[in-house]
């Protein structure tokens, strides 16, 4: 006890610790949308675009999050135009997209004068690391992501469950898509620098994908897979800290270790009554 | 403007061809859908069933001809018409509950940035009542058989207060008894609405609606509630020049047909 409020002593372990609260209630919202739309493939090919960005960034001496942001956003923008327009071989193209946008990173970080960053610390980032106003951006963040899912919330939910449907009702189904995919875009290149570009696509899938098997309504899922995250980045961190193990990838393991946990706990919370009852009624 | 004893023309399609590139799966399709029509269109898969339906939907633009919707382009006059498609295209995982899917036949009436109101709840309330699943409102989809998943997408379309309903094959994948009921529950709902429901089969199908039609690349419409034997050949195996006598009449009220076939 004593030693974890040494440990709090550490501005970087609150502001670790914080951190891990703001990433996971962008990451529970966004990645509610990226599970039920089953568009995690399309996310990890705006996050490494992103990683294009970062290059690019570096190359023309400008901040690599404003880079990452134009990149992540311009391929969220082009993936969402090219799936409405070709409905073929997307997963072909994200691939490209996904390879392309990473040897971008590395080659213009090559090619540019003077210090070389490490790349690396991009993937698996560094939440020990982070400056307080980085924490605020997170704050900002989130609160604009909570306003535009609150906001288009009827139209987000009738493109996710029914595409088609949504079309005939006349919902704007193009923008909104876009929209999300740009919300994608921004949760990914914020937490990024924060947390790495793994831990954004693990936080991004594994919390939310858990909160499925549990709760059957999309906004339960939403809440419970926030505070999941939260449940995972403070055990990984704290974990982390007294194993002295690399943060990023202590968290991811322990979400997937929650994961698996839960898929074999999956048929013991089964509600047998509710299968065979609904079969019945069915047939009067 | 129309004169008021005629009855209502609420789908027209007039030399349609549709397709896909360059290769044409709807060839010259003309149908007129009366007010209080329930008309069932066969057909074999791959005829142009669900093209069909897409270019209603406006989801594919056709390549030639005319179609309207409530005497309206098919963009404005869409809103008319409560689609319920296919159970089986559905991801039985997602997290939704009855309510919420019925709900989404009133998004038609909301704009961005609006919110349901309680008339919209009343009315949702309503259609899941009409197809008795008001008592399931809470369940999540994916929990329901299939003939009360299909009774929440038909609450859905009704929900959206229509004038039509357009049925993608509403008894696919669920058991006979579920599927007459079904289509008893659709026989009461057509003293108000307009039924348009294409099917590829026609065993159940052919006792509850009021006309049939085959469709194989061409439409073979008499509007009459049988189907001739060489409707049959025409749209299953040589699907030619009998469209000539396809041209659509009036629909007749049923006691009607039967003088007529008599």
């Amino acid at each position: 006890m004593t030693e974890i409020i040494e440990a709090l002593q550490f501005t970087f372990m609150r502001n670790a610790l914080l951190a891990g609260i703001l990433v996971s209630i962008a990451c529970g919202i966004i990645g509610t949308f990226v599970v039920v739309k089953r568009i995690v493939f399309i996310s990890g090919g705006i996050a490494h675009a992103a990683y294009g960005g970062i290059g690019l960034g570096y190359y023309l001496k400008v901040n690599p999050v404003l880079g990452a942001i134009v990149f992540s956003v311009a391929s969220a923008l082009g993936m969402g135009a090219v799936q409405r327009k070709t409905r073929q071989r997307v997963d072909t193209i994200i691939g490209v997209m996904w390879a392309i946008g990473m040897a971008t990173g590395i080659i213009f970080v090559d090619l540019s004068e003077g210090y070389k960053v490490d790349l690396m610390s991009y993937l698996f980032g560094s939440i020990l690391a982070v400056p307080s106003t980085d924490l605020w951006i997170m704050l900002v963040l989130d609160l604009v992501i909570v306003a535009l899912v609150a906001s288009f919330y009827k139209e987000l939910l009738a493109i996710s469950f029914d595409e088609t449907f949504a079309t005939v009702e006349n919902v704007p189904v193009d923008m909104i898509y876009v929209l999300l995919l740009c919300m994608i875009a921004l949760t990914v290149v914020m937490l990024m620098r924060v947390v790495g570009l793994i831990m954004v696509i693990a936080l991004l899938t594994m919390p939310a994908a858990i909160a499925a098997q549990f709760v059957k309504d999309l906004k339960k899922m939403m809440t419970l897979a926030s505070l999941l995250g939260v449940l995972f980045t403070t055990t990984g961190l704290w974990l982390s800290y007294f194993m002295n193990l690399t943060s990023g990838a202590t968290i991811i393991l322990v979400s997937g270790a929650v994961y698996v946990l839960s898929l074999g706990l999956k048929p013991l919370l089964r509600h047998p009554e509710l299968d065979s009852e609904s079969v019945s009624s069915g047939v009067s | 403007m129309q004169v008021t004893k005629t009855p209502r023309e609420m789908i027209s399609i007039r030399h349609l061809w549709a397709g896909y590139e360059s290769e044409n799966v709807l060839e010259d399709i003309n149908l007129s859908v009366w007010e209080t029509d329930f008309i069932g269109l066969i057909g074999p898969n791959g005829g142009g069933k669900t093209t069909l339906i897409k270019v209603l939907l406006g989801l594919l633009p056709p390549s030639r001809g005319e179609v309207h919707v409530a005497g309206k382009s098919i963009k404005e006059g869409r809103r008319h018409i409560g689609y319920v498609p296919q159970v089986v295209q559905f991801d039985r995982d997602f997290p939704i509950s009855v309510w919420d899917v019925a709900r989404m036949g009133r998004l038609g009436q909301r704009r961005l940035l609006q919110r349901y109101t309680a008339g919209d709840n009343e009315i949702v309330a309503q259609a899941l009542r009409r197809v008795d699943m008001l008592d399931l409102q809470d369940r999540p989809i994916g929990a329901l058989s299939g003939g009360q998943r299909q009774r929440v997408y038909i609450a859905r379309a009704l929900a959206a207060e229509p004038e039509i309903l357009l049925l993608d094959e509403p008894t696919a994948s669920v058991d006979p008894k579920v599927s007459s009921s079904i289509y008893e529950l659709l026989s009461r709902l057509n003293d108000h609405v307009t039924i348009l429901m294409i099917s590829h089969d026609m065993s159940v199908m052919s006792s509850h609606v009021k006309t049939v039609g085959c469709l194989n690349r061409r439409l073979f419409y008499h509007g009459a509630k049988q189907i001739t034997p060489e409707m049959l050949e025409a749209a299953y195996q040589c699907p030619i020049d009998l469209i000539a006598h396809g041209v659509p009449h009036r629909v007749f009220p049923e006691h009607v047909v039967e003088e007529v076939h008599s």
